[in-house]
Parts: structure tokens; C-alpha cells; sequence
């Protein structure tokens, strides 16, 4: 079922203010999908019109087939997850878990089996009877996950599960909650600002930005294939170049680039014709480096001066001062292990990219 | 060097510790030692008013006459019921009415917020018995309250208000009101609004996630509102004295009348030390039943 949650023409006004402006979306059931954007880009109204908590100011939701746009928040097949955890602090951690349960009116036996499988399944059996205050960041969140997760909600929404965890723990926890979507099945919607995050969790993602959709995709699809400049920005970096499209033959277009007095080229099937102004864009790590003139003359080919290099263990970056002024970040793997450093500060480079590695963006 | 500055550390450490213990033992204990010792005296028509702790022998001379009095005396044990009672309901009317006003306040923006305690606060910038006449010149007979009343037609004539424990009563909840807010106010300040949410996310109505998250939360604010209301309005004596009808007898009234009135200030401070274990003892027993409750949920 392609269209599991389907929010059609929603927007969302605070007075004056438009948090959340006309956006459509079909998330299909099972999953993980996450709605990426920089703080106050409407991405949290949405969650919280997903929950019950805000009320669409127009359009409406639906999930499985059923008009929610109205309905209260514990009316909904629906649970969240909240940015502060918000574990109840007056009740211990099976008390906490079995909350919803409870509200349900479920028999007390019955109650005590499924927390201590939720216990099970986030791995806390033997804090169960632990007060809130007695736990470290890690543990609140999975009491939190399996407080959301006991009623067997629908569609369960994390807002910014990750982002009160440490990195290392952040990291192994990403994995956690991707088994655990994994095994039950149920639909993830997370909202997070962390691109990082969002290319790891999930299936699909949607960059929001004041309000809009940028775009929806696949983590590979915005991330090889952004579609304007803004997704290009925010997802990873990126080197733009400005241009005026001078040639364009199928699948392969010539855009001048003032900037650096070259003509580079970019393969697409884009719509665009001789004399419009576009951008190429490339990906730091799409780019090579070397101190000779690379051989293949398809390739896109540059010279500079390494301005600036840093050394990350797995990889090193480079900012490379081309002849017109304009730095160009590179980033490439460490493949060899040696203390000697391959490039040093103010050496002549050949930077070079395919032009398939190239992105055009039109605005 | 950081020995010497350590040592120092430490004394001031000691000092700060000790200055509230200081302050309870000269504001506090000491008090209440003289008013123990003149409690255990008898009464003569003397300056002081009182036997000497110690006869001419140097031995105590302590009588219970005053407690065994106010045991025997009906009145006084109707009076302690009637202060309870009245003290009682003006707690429970502030709480009732100080509830939805601090949460409103707490969950107003934050512009508003500060305005808005202002307000509450603004009243303690006149004088509390400016106040209390206040309420004298609406209840009267002819008063505010009833002038409207048979403006509107409701009565044909005055009804009393003034001089009945209901304006006790009004006055007692009017006075205390502010104590009873801020406490609640800072506790639901502090409150996390996401556990409410996620309380109704998992299936609470508004009611349900009030009862379940709220009120438990607001708790200490709840008690240290009580008993900031209950504590003065049990030994309160200006209201009932300006609003209250002769008969509307309550403990701080008989205290006054007993020391000023008939000079009888071993009895009074009977009084005064049987009021302070009717206040007392039910907050250590609420104390120590707050700590093992702790203890039992954690």
C-alpha cells in the first residue's frame, strides 16, 4: 500500500506565520521515512499534525484509509516518541512502559507480559523497576521506544530520536532502531536535522525547507541528484559553479564558467538551452586530485594550489586555490598507510572529475 | 597556600551552614522556650504577669493548670475545631480557584506570564488592612454586593454578609490566595508540557492525563500551597476581628483577647503551644509519609 499515510494539501498557519505551507506526501506502509530540515523549516508542525497535537489549518491526513485530520491525539492509531523523552517521572520504568496499556483498559496480566516482551525487545529487563532519574541518556530513550511501541501503533513518530545521545552511542542506536522497524514491521515517520541520521535510518526522505518540500527521495537519490541548489547545500557539501549554458547535445551539455575563465561539462537530460544560466555542481569526494596532469581528456580538468589540507584518518580534505581565486573543496580516501603526507601546503595539483560525477542544478 | 585557603573555605562553610540554624534557634526556639516557661507559670497581678519559674528555694515551680484549663474549658476545644474547619475551607477555596490560575499562568506566553503575576502580586503593595476594609465597604448592608443585588431585584433587602463566618470565609481566601499561586505556579512552571502530550498520545483524555501527569507533578506545589494558606489562616486574627460577628469565635481571637484582655498570659501561651502542635504534628506526619513514599516508588 503505496499511500499508508496520505497528507494532501495540509498547511498549517501560527497568525501570520506560515509553518507549514500546502504540502503533499504519500508514505507507504513499513517505512522508515524522515522529513529532514534546518530549525524552523515546519518539519516538528508536521509531526505534531501527524499526532493530534496541532490541527491542519487546511487539507487533510490520512492514515490506512482513515480521515484523522480532526481526530484527538489518543484517538489516533498512533504513537511519538518526543525530542525530551518525556518520561513520566513519577512512575518507574515499567510503569512508564505499561502507560498506555493501561489507559486502554488491558488486563493486568496481560499488561505485565507485553512490558517485560517491550523490556525484552529495548534490552532494559532489569530496570524495571527503576525510577526515571535513575537511568542515563541511552536507557530514557529506549524506555521511551517501548513505551511508544506497546500499543502497536500504526505509525510511530520519532521526533529527534537521536539527537540527546552521544555520538558513539548515536550511532549504535541507529542500528538499533532500524532492527527493531525492521522486525515489527511498523511505519517510521522521524523528524531530524541531521542529515547524517536521516541518510542512515531511512528509506525515503523529504528536505523540508520554510514550510516546502524541496524534495523526496531515496538518501541516494537526494544526495546524488539534488534538485535545486538548497538540497545540493544542505545534504552534505558541495562545489557550485556558476555558468551560461553554451552547447547542447543529447545527454551532454557545455556550460561556461566565467568564474574560472573554463568551459566544464555535466551529462543530463535536463531541459535547458544555450544561453541560460545554470550551476554545476560536484561533490567533494567526486573529485581527484593528483600532481600530474590526469591522462583521460574527457575528464573535467583543472589546475591549483592546495590551499589548506586536513588529515581525518580516513580520509584527508583538501581546499584547492584555483588561478581565478575561487577554493574548491576535495576529499579523498586514505587508501595507502604511510606518515608521509601524498600532498603538502602550496604544491601545483590537477583537480579533475568525470563530468557524469557533476550535477546541473537550474536554480 | 591551598591549605590555609581550604581552612578558610571551610569556615565559611561552617558559617553558612550555621546562620540558618542561628536564625531558628534566636527567631525561633528561643521564643518558644519563654512562651514554654510562661505557659508552666501561674497568673498574679504583677509585672510580669506571671510566677517565676524558680521559688525562693531555686526550685521549678512549674504548673499545668493553664493546659489542664484549656483541656476541661468546652470553649476552647470548640474554638481549635472552628479555626480548623474555617482555615480548612479557605485552603480548599484557594486551592480550587489558585489551581487554574497558576496553570493558566504557567502555560500563557511568556510576555503575558510576567504581567500576569504582577497582577497577582500587585495587591501586597497595599496595605493589608486597607484591603481587608475593602471588602468591609462591599459587604456591608448597604454595601456594594447588596446595593447590586436589589438593583437587580434579587432581594428586597439587605442580606447580611458582614460579620458572619462567610465573610471570614471570603476574607481568609481573598488574603491567602497569592500564597497558594506562586508555590503552584513554580512547580507547574517547571512542568514539562510534553508529558501531558505524551500522556493523551498514549491514549489519555485531557481529564485522564491531568489526574495521571498533572496533579501528581503539582503535588509539592499543592502542599507547600496548603500549607502556606492553612498555617496563618489557622492563627489569622485581623479578618476575623474586622469581618467576623462576635460569635464567629476563632483561636487567634481567643489568643489576643487572653493576653490583652485579661492579662492572663499563662493561659495564652497555652494556647499559643497547643495551636503550634496542632500545626506541627500533622506536618511531620505528612513529611515522613512523603519520605517513605519516595522510598517505596524508587
Amino acid at each position: 500500500m503505496k499511500d499508508f499515510i496520505r497528507i494532501q494539501g495540509v498547511s498549517k498557519l501560527f497568525g501570520d506565520f506560515v509553518a507549514v505551507d500546502n504540502v503533499d506526501l504519500e508514505i507507504a506502509r513499513g517505512e522508515l521515512f524522515s522529513i529532514l530540515g534546518g530549525s524552523g523549516c515546519g518539519k516538528t508542525t508536521l509531526l505534531r499534525m501527524l499526532a493530534g497535537f496541532e490541527v491542519p489549518s487546511s487539507g487533510s491526513i490520512q492514515i490506512d484509509g482513515v480521515d484523522v485530520t480532526h481526530q484527538a491525539p489518543y484517538d489516533r492509531p498512533v504513537n511519538m516518541m518526543f525530542q525530551s523523552y518525556a518520561i513520566f517521572p513519577h512512575m518507574n520504568v515499567a510503569s512508564n512502559i505499561g502507560y498506555g496499556l493501561r489507559r486502554e483498559g488491558v488486563a493486568k496480566g496481560e499488561i505485565a507480559r507485553r512490558v517485560d516482551e517491550m523490556l525484552e525487545l529495548v534490552q532494559l529487563g532489569d530496570f524495571k523497576n527503576r525510577k526515571p532519574d535513575a537511568l542515563s541518556g541511552g536507557q530514557r530513550q529506549r524506555v521511551a521506544l517501548a513505551r511508544a511501541l506497546i500499543k502497536r501503533p500504526k505509525v510511530l513518530l520519532l521526533d529527534e530520536p537521536l539527537a540527546a545521545l552521544d555520538k558513539k552511542l548515536r550511532e549504535r542506536t541507529q542500528f538499533e532502531l532500524m532492527n527493531i522497524q525492521d522486525e515489527l514491521g511498523i511505519t517510521f515517520v522521524v523528524v531530524t536535522h541531521d542529515q547524517e541520521e536521516a541518510m542512515t535510518l531511512s528509506s525515503r526522505i523529504v528536505v523540508m525547507n520554510q514550510g516546502r518540500f524541496e524534495q523526496v527521495g531515496t538518501p541516494k537519490e537526494i544526495y546524488e541528484f539534488p534538485v535545486n541548489r538548497f538540497v545540493a547545500d544542505f545534504i552534505g557539501t558541495i562545489n557550485t559553479f556558476e555558468g551560461v549554458v553554451t552547447v547542447v547535445e543529447e545527454e551532454r551539455i557545455e556550460v561556461y564558467c566565467e568564474q574560472i575563465g573554463d568551459t566544464l561539462t555535466a551529462l543530463g537530460r535536463q531541459l535547458v538551452e544555450v544561453g541560460q544560466a545554470v550551476q554545476i555542481a560536484v561533490r567533494p569526494e567526486k573529485i581527484f586530485v593528483s600532481k600530474e596532469r590526469p591522462e583521460n581528456d574527457k575528464d573535467v580538468c583543472i589546475e591549483g594550489v592546495v590551499d589548506d589540507l586536513g588529515y581525518l584518518g580516513n580520509r584527508s580534505l583538501y581546499r584547492v586555490r584555483l588561478k581565478s581565486g575561487r577554493v574548491i573543496q576535495v576529499s579523498s580516501q586514505n587508501r595507502r598507510r604511510s606518515v608521509t603526507r601524498f600532498l603538502e601546503w602550496e604544491d601545483d595539483v590537477w583537480i579533475s572529475w568525470r563530468p557524469r560525477s557533476a550535477v546541473l542544478l537550474l536554480d | 597556600m591551598s591549605a590555609v585557603s581550604s581552612k578558610r573555605d571551610q569556615v565559611w562553610r561552617n558559617i553558612a551552614v550555621a546562620t540558618p540554624y542561628l536564625w531558628l534557634l534566636v527567631f525561633f526556639l528561643a521564643p518558644f522556650a519563654i512562651i514554654l516557661k510562661i505557659s508552666l507559670a501561674d497568673p498574679v497581678i504583677a509585672q510580669p504577669p506571671f510566677t517565676p519559674t524558680f521559688d525562693d528555694q531555686g526550685r521549678i515551680a512549674a504548673s499545668v493548670d493553664s493546659f489542664r484549663f484549656l483541656l476541661t474549658d468546652k470553649l476552647y476545644a470548640i474554638t481549635y475545631v472552628r479555626s480548623v474547619v474555617m482555615a480548612a475551607a479557605a485552603t480548599i477555596l484557594c486551592l480550587a480557584l489558585g489551581f487554574p490560575m497558576a496553570y493558566g499562568i504557567a502555560r500563557s506566553s511568556a510576555s503575558v506570564r510576567s504581567l500576569l503575576l504582577l497582577l497577582i502580586v500587585l495587591p501586597f503593595w497595599i496595605s493589608f488592612l486597607l484591603r481587608v476594609y475593602a471588602w468591609m465597604g462591599l459587604m456591608n448592608n448597604y454595601g456594594v454586593i447588596n446595593n447590586f443585588l436589589m438593583w437587580l431585584g434579587v432581594i428586597d433587602s439587605p442580606i447580611q454578609i458582614m460579620y458572619t463566618d462567610f465573610a471570614v470565609f471570603v476574607g481568609l481566601a481573598y488574603s491567602y490566595l497569592p500564597f497558594m499561586i506562586l508555590p503552584l505556579y513554580a512547580t507547574l512552571e517547571r512542568m514539562d508540557i510534553s508529558l501531558v502530550e505524551a500522556a493523551q498520545d498514549l491514549g489519555a483524555s485531557r481529564t485522564r492525563a491531568f489526574w495521571d501527569v498533572t496533579w501528581p507533578l503539582a503535588k509539592p506545589g499543592v502542599i507547600a500551597g496548603c500549607l502556606l494558606v492553612f498555617i496563618p489562616a489557622m492563627g489569622e486574627y485581623v479578618i476575623p476581628y474586622l469581618l467576623g460577628g462576635p460569635e464567629s469565635l476563632l483561636i487567634g481571637r481567643v489568643l489576643f483577647d487572653e493576653f490583652f484582655v485579661n492579662r492572663d498570659w499563662p493561659l495564652a501561651s497555652a494556647v499559643a503551644i497547643v495551636l503550634l502542635i496542632l500545626l506541627v504534628v500533622p506536618i511531620v506526619l505528612l513529611q515522613r509519609y512523603q519520605a517513605r513514599d519516595q522510598e517505596n516508588t524508587a
